[in-house]
């Protein structure tokens, strides 16, 4: 049960809002960090905590692309598609993906580890071809780059090619 | 070095900083939230906004400060602020680097704006993707609370105002400011009708504002040198300020660029971000991110500011500016464009909901090579039945694209309809009128 696991959270963020339905999408991000994906129970209990009808979370839960109804991969690739990456090379990144995972675009591996997925803009046009992989998002690519990402991940869970503070281009001053 | 006087990424350019409170401290921040709280009354800050010309830097460009003035005055119930982060318009990513690298020069603007309209809570809706910008300013949120420049009793002057950071969930509709309130209430965020205007019935009913990450990173500018000098930068009187472009596409060296308003499109491209990167001339560009209408190599000269890009045909928008090499294929262009509008359409309206539906098709089938002469007119027909006829700007914004392609490029449709004709001629005819 999440309010038992989140109870001081949970109090914290229905603070922010005179309003109770503000927190919904607070508490499904809490439900999705806990399970991976929104489950139906997660939705009644939310529904419970904010004195909603389980329709109106569903409702919600279904018009943002950021909240899984589905189970997906450990590491949840979602590489942008829109025109700006395109133009530098995105194409190309799902076909390195596809073929280094094995997996076509909306499919999981088979050991569950990697989800990959087609996303519109995902606002890091400047740096394209780019990926956001679950919180963290990962610019520039290169061929190479998708080759450490994809084994480090894999070996550690993590990989530090990903991005920080966001500036670019970086100042004259800080370039190495 | 730029030869202009950076604004807004002044600090963030300064070795070292790091974008924490005292890091602000030291280049200056907060010196204009003690400078007016409780000193200069809420209104007169409302009008120093007024004279700086200041306008809104989301996309539509309305003047700040006049958009504050539509609350209603002496109204007693609460009223919001809210800071428009959701940052979704494609070709755009200044947002971004004004929150991950300088948070306090737009909380202090957030606070100001506060002051101004007499809002004592305020929400930061940013897009949900950007995870790692939503932990840097719920940390700076922290900082400044702890210093007294946010929360109750501010500075010891008995205001309060309270900001929160909220996490949007993916859908590029919520950065439509009434979209962005239904989202920011726990419901789908579908544009609402207006009137009423959220200055009037906002978020929760209430009077409400929804000013841009950038629009308010001005502010402690603006309050601390005066509205004069603001108002005489860029190109003035309409266009005043800085504008930090978004430069993507074929261009050497992409990135983010703070220039004054009414530098040209080529001084943009060719200077600061460093020229095509191959050795391909310019084709198309988009001035103002994925809604604004292309511009060709004609418009190089075009100032970069509100009237002028009006006037060439297209919008300054949100200052994304996509950077188009010779040899792209502009219907391949028009439809990639298209499948982003036809995926974040919201599906209240039908005309968007149906019309960028057919659209990609009718696309789609072009690129393929089966399209006919007659789809030219299904597509202007389709476009100007969604422009105009939808309950937010997402319908002009969507036929953007097609319309523009087709008005310079035609030829380019046209070629690969004529290579859909003459294969059709060597086809039976079942096969054929099956497209």
């Amino acid at each position: 049960m999440l309010s038992e696991k989140y109870k001081s959270e949970i109090a914290d963020i229905l603070s922010r809002y005179p309003v109770k339905r503000s927190a919904l999408l607070p508490l499904l991000y809490l439900a999705q960090r806990e399970t991976g994906y929104i489950t139906e129970g997660a939705m009644k209990e939310i529904a419970g905590i904010l004195k909603l009808t389980p329709p109106q979370v569903y409702e919600t839960v279904t018009f943002y692309t950021m909240l899984n109804l589905k189970p997906v991969g450990k590491f949840h690739l979602q590489v942008c598609k829109s025109i700006m990456c395109a133009l530098v090379g995105s194409d190309t990144l799902i076909s390195w993906l596809e073929k280094k995972l094995g997996i076509k675009a909306g499919e999981t591996t088979k050991d569950g580890l990697f989800t990959l997925s087609k996303v519109e803009c995902l606002g890091a046009c400047g740096t394209g071809p780019m990926m956001q992989i679950n919180d963290d998002y990962y610019e520039r690519l290169t061929e190479e780059k998708v080759d450490r990402i994809l084994a480090d991940l894999q070996r550690d869970g993590t990989c530090s090619l990903k991005s920080g503070p966001y500036m670019w281009p970086e100042p004259a001053s800080n370039k190495s | 070095m730029p030869k202009h006087e950076l604004i807004l990424l002044k600090n963030m350019m300064q070795p070292g900083y790091a974008g924490s409170l005292m890091d602000y401290e030291k280049a200056g921040g907060y010196q204009a939230l003690k400078k007016v709280l409780g000193k200069v009354a809420p209104t007169d800050v409302t009008t120093m906004v007024i004279k700086s010309g200041l306008r809104g830097r989301g996309g539509a460009g309305f003047p700040t400060g006049v958009k504050w003035n539509f609350l209603p005055k002496d109204y007693q119930g609460p009223k919001y602020l809210c800071c428009n982060a959701d940052e979704s318009e494609p070709g755009t990513f200044k947002d971004r680097q004004l929150m991950e690298r300088d948070p306090h020069q737009v909380l202090e603007g957030i606070a100001l704006a506060c002051y101004a309209i007499g809002a004592e809570t305020a929400y930061i809706y940013i897009r949900g993707e950007f995870v790692l910008g939503s932990q840097i300013l719920e940390k700076a949120v922290a900082e400044a609370r702890a210093a007294g420049y946010l929360g109750k009793n501010i500075l010891g002057t008995g205001i309060t105002v309270d900001i929160w950071v909220h996490r949007g969930a993916g859908a590029y509709i919520c950065g439509e400011e009434t979209a962005l309130l239904e989202s920011l209430e726990g419901k789908r965020g579908l544009p609402r009708v207006k009137p009423p205007f959220p200055a009037t019935s906002g978020l929760y009913g209430k009077p409400t504002v929804i000013n841009n990450v950038e629009t308010l990173a001005n502010l402690p500018h603006i309050v601390t040198r005066g509205p004069e000098w603001f108002a005489t930068i860029g190109s003035p009187p309409k266009s005043t300020g800085t504008r930090v472009f978004c430069v993507s596409g074929h261009v050497k060296q992409p990135g983010n660029y703070e220039v004054p308003m009414g530098v040209t499109c080529r001084e943009l491209i060719f200077e600061h971000a460093g020229g095509m990167r191959g050795n391909k001339p310019l084709k198309a560009f988009i001035p103002g991110g994925a809604s604004a209408p292309f511009l060709t190599t004609d418009h190089l000269d075009v100032k970069l500011d509100f009237e002028s890009v009006a006037q060439a045909g297209s919008m300054l928008g949100s200052g994304g500016v996509t950077v188009m090499e010779e040899g792209t294929d502009m219907v391949w262009a028009a439809l990639r464009l298209m499948e982003f509008f036809h995926h974040e359409s919201c599906g209240k309206c039908s005309p968007c909901r149906e019309g960028s539906s057919w659209l990609v098709q009718t696309l789609r089938r072009i690129l393929n090579k089966r399209g006919r002469m007659e789809d030219l007119e299904t597509l202007v027909q389709l476009c100007n039945n969604i422009a105009g006829r939808t309950v937010c700007a997402f319908g002009e914004a969507e036929v953007a694209p097609i319309l523009s392609t087709l008005k310079y490029w035609r030829p380019e449709y046209e070629t690969l309809i004529r290579e859909a004709e003459a294969q059709r001629a060597h086809e039976l005819p079942m096969a054929a009128g099956r497209h």
